[in-house]
């Protein structure tokens, strides 16, 4: 409806087409390789034993830190959910789902230049909880929402 | 039946003993009463929500079983009968008591007669605005769908009664369900000028941008006045996703917060949000988000008489809810001094269609709409012996007479039917037409489906749709009703948690096995495969087996055992 976001679009879609969201690409990827991928962490099936292979054992909730999403998904394949952590110091935000198989869902890294606002999508195959986690000075913190997976069709 | 009948009617029934006036002079007073509604204040929004594109007068029998678990027990809109009565202080036996409750609704129908219908509507929208100039008219949406000229004519008809009515502006739910394309372009055709959709909390899937304007800013009186929308959050959840694929939905409050500051921000004098959250949803959203007036609610169809007031810390809010079917006009009239909201009266107008002459244009408009079609609505299909009606958290007698027919015609062990709140009444001895089957069944999606089910499937689904409706947190209801379920029976326990509620389902009075599979019909799929897949549309399903029985005896309801509900206000 306002011009603004069509715009956005509109740049976007262009910059796609001319191939440069690829060359963006290529400047953000070398930060996130290097980041070292914490294999075991995201294979690991128990909450506790995923915080110990972080090294967030001792993590406590926080409320300066804060989990955005619906209370019911609208697609448990593709759920959207945002963090923000208002945490001085913030390296780091993941996102855990507390009855998937593999509990750690995404793990972003934040550099000192960044805001640490991220949003991205998770798998849910069941209504769960889910954690943000987040590190900042060196100690974790978290927040913590319920997002319900249902069959649908009886609303109304 | 005239006015004058009417009249005469109500002043014999006086005459009979029934606490009635006894004379045609006081009957016509009594009825001038009802409508008799003197302005207050400065500015005034007229409300309308959940009509279920009901054009005609109809009959509507409210729920008998409408159960409030956790805090929400014993409170508004959880009370039904008598306890509703206490609640508001309304005396029994009287026009009030009747359209609000369900109360001896078989002996008080034909004396009161049937209710909405937009040409009365329209009459009573003419009056109130007389007396309140600069008022808005505001329609919380599910207001395209619900009948068979909606269905056929893609909403048309009520797109251009809504437009000859004078609403100002709207918001959505079963709207959607004619596919986004189709809603985006009555807005931007049809509305074009008229009438404004706004909605904070449908955004593109993509980028998260907004699709409808989250408020709209009007001038009322001098006084500046933003109405915010608020569309049915589940949208995507209870309707089919695909209908509405590149947009989401959800309650996002955080957005609503903003929305409200931004409009507060532009200079709103007065911030009313028009809701298809549902009450609960209302009530919870109305504690934790500040700057809101009122909170003009719908989509379960509570037809609450009085506001209930919430306190937030940015003060106090509003929350109404204006029943459906087209039965009630909402008058919400505030006093702005100062910059602010000083005092307010609100009243809930049930539309009585005997009561209030037709509007000249708007009957022309039904009949003109209704013309290609009255021949196909008006088949009888079967004489009912009983009273047919849909409202209430579990099985209405007219959903018995669906999934009686799915078991029936599908050769089926057990029947599945949504829990829908939409859906008119029939009266014992009426036949049952076309049209009334298709006011319980027209929707976009309406394919019959039979599919083999584990007991441990049919528990899940049972479960599932029982924590939408009885979940403690509001923000995870749905806002319909039990499903509807033939053929088994059940006990059910509201107060616990998702997968303990349902217990001891049985078939044929023995146990429902987990591992073992069972025949069951149903209709309504969401999913794009069964779109796909096709099927019979459940209205021609129904009618058939009705035309086969020519006379439908009182259906025998297939209630679930309830644990833990003895007292509960919200059953009689």
């Amino acid at each position: 409806m306002t011009f603004e976001p069509l715009s956005r679009r509109r740049l976007l879609t262009r910059a796609g087409a001319l191939g440069l969201l690829a060359t963006i690409g290529t400047l953000v990827t070398p930060r996130l390789v290097l980041a070292a991928w914490n294999k075991a962490a995201f294979e690991s099936k128990t909450l506790p034993e995923t915080y110990k292979l972080m090294g967030a054992e001792g993590a406590t909730e926080s409320g300066d830190v804060q989990i955005l999403a619906s209370d019911i998904a609208e697609n448990g394949a593709v759920v959207p959910v945002q963090a923000v952590s208002k945490l001085p110091d913030t390296t780091q935000i993941s996102f855990l789902v507390e009855k998937n198989p593999n509990m750690l869902a995404a793990l972003f890294d934040i550099g000192p230049d960044m805001v640490p606002d991220v949003t991205t999508r998770i798998k849910m195959g069941q209504t769960s909880n889910v954690v943000v986690l987040v590190k900042a000075g060196g100690k974790y913190f978290t927040a913590t929402k319920e997002i319900k997976v249902t069959l649908g069709g009886c609303g109304g | 039946m005239n006015r004058r009948d009417f009249l005469q009617l109500l002043a014999a029934a006086g005459a009979s003993g029934m606490a009635l006036p006894t004379d045609i002079a006081r009957a016509e007073k009594a009825a001038d009463r009802l409508y008799d509604a003197p302005a207050f204040g400065n500015v005034s929004l007229l409300h309308i929500t959940d009509c279920h594109a009901q054009l005609k007068p109809i009959w509507f029998r409210e729920p008998s079983v409408n159960l409030g678990v956790g805090a929400m027990k014993g409170r508004a809109p959880h009370v039904v009968g008598k306890a509703f009565l206490a609640e508001f202080g309304i005396a029994a036996d009287t026009p009030e008591a009747h359209a609000l409750t369900c109360l001896d609704f078989e002996r008080f129908a034909p004396i009161y007669g049937k209710v909405g219908g937009f040409a009365h509507l329209a009459t009573l929208v003419k009056r109130i605005r007389a007396t309140r100039p600069g008022a808005l008219l505001l329609d919380g949406g599910d207001t395209w769908q619900g009948s068979g000229t909606a269905l056929w004519t893609k909403g048309q008809d009520m797109v251009d009664a809504a437009k000859l009515l004078g609403i100002d502006i709207m918001t959505l739910h079963w709207e959607c369900t004619y596919g986004q394309d189709r809603v985006k372009e009555v807005a931007e055709g049809d509305f074009a000028g008229h009438i404004e959709i706004v909605a904070q909390n449908i955004k593109t899937a993509d980028f998260g941008d907004p699709v409808f304007k989250p408020y709209t800013m009007r001038d009322v009186n001098g006084v500046k006045v933003a109405v915010v929308g608020q569309a049915f959050p589940y949208t995507p959840i209870a309707n089919p996703r695909w209908m509405v694929a590149d947009w989401t939905f959800g309650i996002q409050e955080e957005n609503m917060q903003k929305t409200v500051d931004d409009a507060r921000a532009e200079g709103a004098k007065v911030v009313i949000v028009i809701s298809h959250n549902g009450m609960d949803v209302d009530l919870k959203m109305a504690s934790r988000v500040s700057g809101i007036d009122a909170i003009l609610g719908g989509h379960t169809h509570d037809g609450m008489p009085k506001p209930t007031i919430v306190s937030n810390p940015g003060g106090k809010t509003l929350v109404t809810n204006a029943g459906s079917n087209g039965k009630f006009l909402g008058v919400l009239d505030l006093d702005v001094k100062d910059g602010k909201v000083s005092d307010f009266r609100y009243r809930l107008l049930p539309v009585f269609a005997n009561l209030l002459t037709a509007d000249a244009d708007m009957d022309v408009l039904i009949t003109k709409v209704r013309a290609p079609y009255e021949a196909k609505l008006a088949e009888k299909l079967a004489v009912s012996e009983g009273l047919l009606y849909r409202r209430g958290n579990f099985n209405g007698s007219f959903d018995q007479v669906i999934v009686d027919a799915l078991i029936a015609e599908k050769d089926a062990e057990i029947a599945f039917s949504p829990g829908f709140r939409w859906g008119t009444t029939v009266l014992p001895g009426e036949a049952i037409t076309m049209e009334n089957v298709l006011d319980q069944t027209a929707i976009t999606y309406p394919t019959t489906t039979l599919t083999n089910m584990t007991g441990a499937q049919i528990k899940e689904v049972l479960e599932d749709v029982c924590d939408n409706l009885f979940n403690a947190d509001p923000y995870y209801q749905q806002g319909g009703d039990m499903v509807r379920v033939g053929g088994m029976s059940y006990v059910c326990d509201p107060t616990a948690t998702i997968g303990k509620r349902i217990d001891d389902m049985r078939l044929g009075g023995e146990p429902i096995e987990a591992g073992k599979t069972y025949k069951v019909a149903g209709w309504a799929p969401v999913s794009e495969a069964a779109r796909d897949a096709g099927g019979e549309p459940i209205w021609d399903l129904v009618a058939r087996h009705l035309r086969s029985q020519k006379t439908v005896k009182p259906p025998h309801l297939d209630l679930p055992t309830l644990r833990n509900m003895d007292g509960n206000p919200g059953a009689l």
